[in-house]
């Protein structure tokens, strides 16, 4: 295989085991915010705050990631 | 509702008609993703509903081995734009406070957003200190709402999905942040707490390590802005560029509704990161503003 197949290739993988733990990550957060929530709804609006600042920054990391799978593909 | 809806599916065609534009101009058949990277990268064309402004090209500065290219470009172009709108709208807004203290319409909002930048954003992260730093903190938030927003309509390039501007935006954060240590904390106490606290003989590991943790935080700003940016546009072009992919009038239903949706999502994730930068900003000011009060009680 040719590099720029390796790299496409390389990017694409790379862009699924990214989402893979993002969507992890942030379905814990959304998870603990519901039971929250539900628990003590007078609570709701700051834990619902709290979650997006989180989800926000873990989304940050991502697209670091993100970045580095998209100079892959992009190189040729 | 159905406005917006209407606007999104408007800008959505009109993207379209512009690729279609491209493709009709004589190149080749298949499907160049390179191609499709153009209308989200930085060119020194604007492109207008059927023609092209060509930007002027300034010769290059030379300083000494530095060269400087100051010809602007779409993007400067937009920076700027979205600058003199941002002033149009702050004059506009202050100037109807000399008239009535309850505001109406396009002031409305313009309060609401600034009382709910105050009240939630600076205020709770940086104590009262913070007001002195409400004016860039504002000028942040509207700056990069602007920019983002303008990047959604027909014709219309998002600046911040250039990485130079986000690096140039986390520039400024990076100075923020340290002058506003420095003020609370003064220049000492912030250089004692680059040391981390440690004994004497492990500074010279510890200095180095807390001056890159100085900086990966207004490198995660832009990289964050930059990336959430750019990406969606590449998302929304990729969706209708599986029309021209695949060569069929079939695929056009199905790309044209989830590009759509993709759109207001876009929107969505536009006022979402002009928050996030502003809200992580105001964090990492309040960081250093609270360590000024906990050397302060640890020596009362």
């Amino acid at each position: 295989m040719g590099i720029n197949a390796i790299a496409h290739l390389a990017a694409g993988l790379g862009a699924g085991l990214i989402i893979l733990g993002a969507s992890y990550g942030i379905g814990k957060l959304a998870a603990a915010t519901m039971e929250a929530s539900g628990r003590q709804p007078e609570v709701a609006p700051q834990v619902r705050t709290a979650m997006i600042i989180s989800a926000a920054l873990i989304e940050g990391v991502t697209f670091f990631a993100l970045v580095i799978c998209m100079l892959l593909a992009i190189k040729s | 509702m159905r406005d917006t809806l209407q606007h999104v599916a408007v800008s959505v065609a009109e993207s379209a008609k512009q690729m279609i534009s491209h493709g009709a101009s004589g190149h080749d058949e298949k499907f160049n993703f390179q191609h499709l990277l153009d209308h989200v990268k930085d060119s020194r064309t604007i492109e207008l509903p059927g023609f092209h402004i060509e930007l002027p090209q300034i010769p290059p500065v030379h300083l000494g081995d530095f060269v400087i290219d100051l010809s602007p470009t779409k993007h400067v172009f937009f920076l700027l734009l979205c600058a003199i709108l941002l002033v149009i709208a702050a004059i506009a807004a202050s100037r109807a406070y000399r008239k009535t203290f309850v505001p109406h319409g396009f002031v409305n909002l313009v309060e609401m957003l600034v009382v709910f930048i105050r009240d939630e954003v600076v205020i709770p992260n940086m104590g009262p200190e913070g007001i002195k730093y409400i004016p860039y903190l504002l000028t942040t938030f509207f700056y990069i709402l602007f920019m983002n927003l303008i990047g959604l309509v027909p014709y219309g390039a998002t600046a911040t999905g250039n990485i130079m501007v986000t690096a140039g935006l986390a520039t400024v954060a990076f100075f923020m942040i340290q002058i506003s240590a420095i003020q609370a904390q003064g220049l000492k106490n912030y250089l004692m707490h680059l040391t981390g606290g440690v004994h004497w003989g492990l500074w010279i590991i510890m200095i180095p390590i807390e001056i890159l943790g100085l900086f990966t935080k207004p490198f995660a700003l832009c990289i964050r802005l930059f990336a959430n940016m750019s990406a969606g546009h590449i998302v929304i072009l990729s969706l209708i560029g599986f029309i021209f992919m695949f060569q069929s009038i079939a695929v056009a239903p199905v790309s044209v509704l989830f590009a759509l949706f993709i759109n207001m999502l876009e929107l969505f994730v536009a006022v979402l990161q002009a928050y996030i930068f502003t809200m992580l900003t105001a964090v990492f000011m309040g960081f250093g503003v609270q360590a000024a009060h906990e050397s302060h009680e640890g020596n009362h």
